[in-house]
């Protein structure tokens, strides 16, 4: 096991280390003693079938899940997470399957949605939230103009590009993708590609919970394959092969030469 | 928030189409005057007709049945407000209710327990148990402030019950239909209340108005707040470097808006007190009324209390945190929940607000009346709700604005008071109401299928 891989430096404390996770529903072990950490500027993905608990593991560290047992550690320190707005303080952000946005309000409402910002009397500064919007979008989405459309009226690849503003606004440190492609083109998933690439030379770790193989391969540095709750292993993705991954992921077979 | 939807947006966002679109009127909000102007006409043209057929000659002259209808004169405006006030208040509560998905059936019934518990205090508890005796001057504020705590402690209750313990918003409130109906029969022993405070009553319409003067004030001061209104907006945006209107179309909505208020102001300010009833308060002041003297009641103060809510609640949906949740929880409650907002306290705060509409409810509905009945706001529920879905409030949550419901009771009451003049019976005026609440919300679905909003 290499501490220099891929130009990762993984020598120093994790940003995030989620250690013996367990989360159980109504007698189902969802998440069974679960570890798995994620350094600064590294992808690390999430994969596994349908109901291994990726998700479920992924939303303990966002907060929309309450854990049964484990300990969440961001930067070597306990961090306890129980709700979405803690997460956010540790500058955790997510980005969900169904990008939880609220259709009906516009970019800057949904981008600022539960931290707006207010005037001095304290009620919404629209024409503010709007700006900043306008300021983000354009690094993130250049062609992006329809500012005073509720979101529903936007395509795919808008909705993820403006999920995407709302974490990068809020300088996330560590970022939370759940299929963030799964909805999209060709030409957006190369863009949501390209804007991963930028993220991790931000220093941005980010877990990606992906279905797509090749997706993995492609915008990973290690996997972590999940198999009926459990953990199957951690490798590196850059010496696995497809086969591989997806021998952890049908058979639970952990290949221990590729262990990261 | 919603009427963002209406706006033109997109690249094109330079090179404006129509007059419109410039001015970026919310369509629906002009299709609802065009349906409320339908019915006056209708109405004034069949009171014409009848006024003529009473003395046996109809005239074949539209415009004779014009001038001689009896809708559209000052008397039946005024009275037409003073009768919308009470259902209007509820309904803007009602469009936070619906747009955070839920519904209130007890409404109706908690206004009835306010206006009880309004009656006890300022007949029996202040004078009695306390000693002010009647027409104290404290009775009046003390009886309302009991009467709003009343209201928000109750919908907070039913917030609570529906939020935290996850009992569906309709049995909760159709639990609550039963209750608070009976609850207000309880505290009055099943009697009839009244006559309420003098100063209360001032409440009720036409035995409090502004007179002539006070009304042209607040008409002016009106216009001036929606000049500010329409000048900081802008300016807002100019700071930004946002597109803004053209200046002539700011200028001609400005416009619209300031002959609207001053129309208003002068038709209420046109309906004269009677001579005898003017003569009597003179009397009262031990005066004699002077030769030709003619007074104007003006804006009644009950519409006045409508147009600051109104105005208030307004400004909680569009310019607050409180007002954004309500539309985001109503959009996407998931997408709320992970955002970090407390979603089931935000059903507490929902439901608080429609008590305390309630409560001025039903301050407004027992001083129109003179008194506490059992039966005050009886299918008030149904009314309230037709009147926020009737204004463009989408069951499926997440859309709907205040001052469509406002127009949407409106609209209802215009309907039922010019069917009630032209002489159709009460049980045939429920079943147009019934089939134009249908039509209402069918209309709008296809309005809303054209425009690719959510049904």
């Amino acid at each position: 096991m290499s501490s220099e891989m891929n130009g990762i430096d993984r020598t120093g404390t994790p940003l995030v280390e989620m250690r013996d996770m367990v989360k159980t529903f109504g007698g189902i072990r969802a998440v069974d003693h679960v570890t798995v950490n994620l350094y600064p500027g590294e992808v690390v993905g999430i994969l596994g079938h349908n109901g291994a608990g990726k998700s479920v593991l992924m939303k303990m560290l966002s907060g929309a899940l309450p854990r049964d047992a484990g300990q969440i550690l961001v930067k070597g320190r306990d961090a306890p997470i129980t709700n979405p707005r803690d997460a956010r303080d540790y500058r955790i952000e997510t980005i969900y399957q169904y990008l939880a946005l609220a259709d009906n309000l516009d970019a800057a409402s949904n981008l600022f949605l539960g931290r707006e910002l207010v005037t001095p009397m304290g009620l919404l500064d629209d024409a503010r939230m709007e700006a900043e919007t306008r300021k983000i979008m354009h690094r993130l989405n250049p062609n992006f103009r329809r500012y005073n459309a509720p979101v529903k009226a936007l395509s795919g690849g808008q909705r993820q590009s403006v999920a995407i503003a709302r974490a990068v606004y809020f300088n996330a440190e560590i970022l939370i993708m759940d299929e963030p492609t799964a909805a999209l083109g060709v030409e957006e998933t190369r863009m949501v590609a390209e804007l991963i690439d930028e993220l991790k030379k931000q220093g941005i770790g980010i877990f990606l919970i992906d279905h797509d193989i090749h997706q993995v391969k492609a915008l990973c540095d290690r996997a972590s394959v999940m198999k009926n709750g459990r953990l199957v292993g951690t490798v590196d993705v850059h010496r696995a092969t497809e086969d591989d991954l997806l021998g952890m992921i049908i058979a639970g077979k952990n290949p221990e030469h590729l262990a990261a | 928030m919603t009427d963002k939807t209406g706006r033109p947006e997109g690249p094109t966002m330079t090179k404006r189409r129509g007059l419109f679109a410039a001015l970026e009127i919310d369509t629906r909000l002009l299709g609802m005057i065009g349906a409320f102007a339908v019915i006056c006409l209708v109405f004034q043209v069949w009171t014409g007709i009848n006024s003529q057929a009473l003395r046996g000659d109809v005239a074949m002259n539209p415009a004779a049945w014009l001038v001689e209808g009896r809708f559209l004169t000052p008397r039946n405006i005024f009275n037409l407000t003073i009768q919308t006030v009470s259902v209007a208040l509820m309904a803007a509560g009602m469009v936070f209710v619906i747009v955070t998905r839920h519904i209130d059936l007890s409404v109706g019934s908690l206004l009835a327990t306010c206006s009880a518990m309004m009656a006890m205090t300022q007949t029996v508890v202040l004078p009695e148990y306390f000693g002010l005796g009647l027409e104290h001057p404290l009775i009046a504020p003390v009886s309302i402030l009991v009467g709003m705590v009343t209201g928000v402690v109750i919908g907070a209750f039913h917030g609570w019950l529906i939020g935290y313990l996850m009992i569906p918003a309709f049995i909760v409130t159709l639990g609550g239909l039963f209750v608070w109906r009976n609850v207000a029969w309880h505290l009055t022993g099943g009697q009839t209340i009244g006559p309420l405070d003098g100063n209360f009553q001032l409440f009720g319409g036409i035995n409090g108005t502004l007179g002539v003067t006070w009304s042209w004030a607040f008409g002016l001061l009106a216009i001036l707040a929606a000049f500010y209104a329409i000048l900081s907006s802008r300016r807002a945006k100019v700071s930004h470097d946002f597109p803004v209107k053209p200046v002539w179309a700011e200028l001609t909505l400005a416009a619209f808006a300031a002959v609207a208020i001053l129309g208003f102001v002068a038709i209420l300010n046109a309906y004269d007190v009677p001579a005898g009833r003017l003569r009597r308060l003179f009397e009262e002041r031990g005066e004699v009324m002077p030769e030709g003297f003619t007074a104007g009641y003006g804006l009644p103060i009950s519409v006045l209390v409508l147009i600051v809510v109104a105005a208030i609640i307004t400004m909680v949906a569009r310019r607050t945190r409180l007002g954004r949740y309500i539309y985001a929880f109503g959009g996407n409650p998931e997408a709320a929940e992970l955002a970090g907002i407390r979603t089931r306290f935000l059903t507490v705060k929902v439901f608080a607000i429609m008590g305390l509409l309630c409560a001025i409810s039903a301050v407004v509905a027992s001083a129109r009346q003179t008194f506490h009945s059992n039966d005050i706001g009886t299918l008030d529920e149904l009314r309230v709700i037709a009147a926020a879905v009737i204004g463009g409030t989408a069951l499926s949550g997440g859309a709907g604005t205040i001052y469509g419901a406002i127009l949407g009771a409106l609209i209802m009451q215009s309907l039922q008071s010019g069917m009630a003049m032209v002489g159709v019976d009460a049980p045939y005026q429920n079943i147009v109401v019934g089939i134009v609440l249908v039509l209402a919300v069918f209309v709008d679905i296809v309005y809303r299928r054209r425009t690719g909003d959510r049904v």
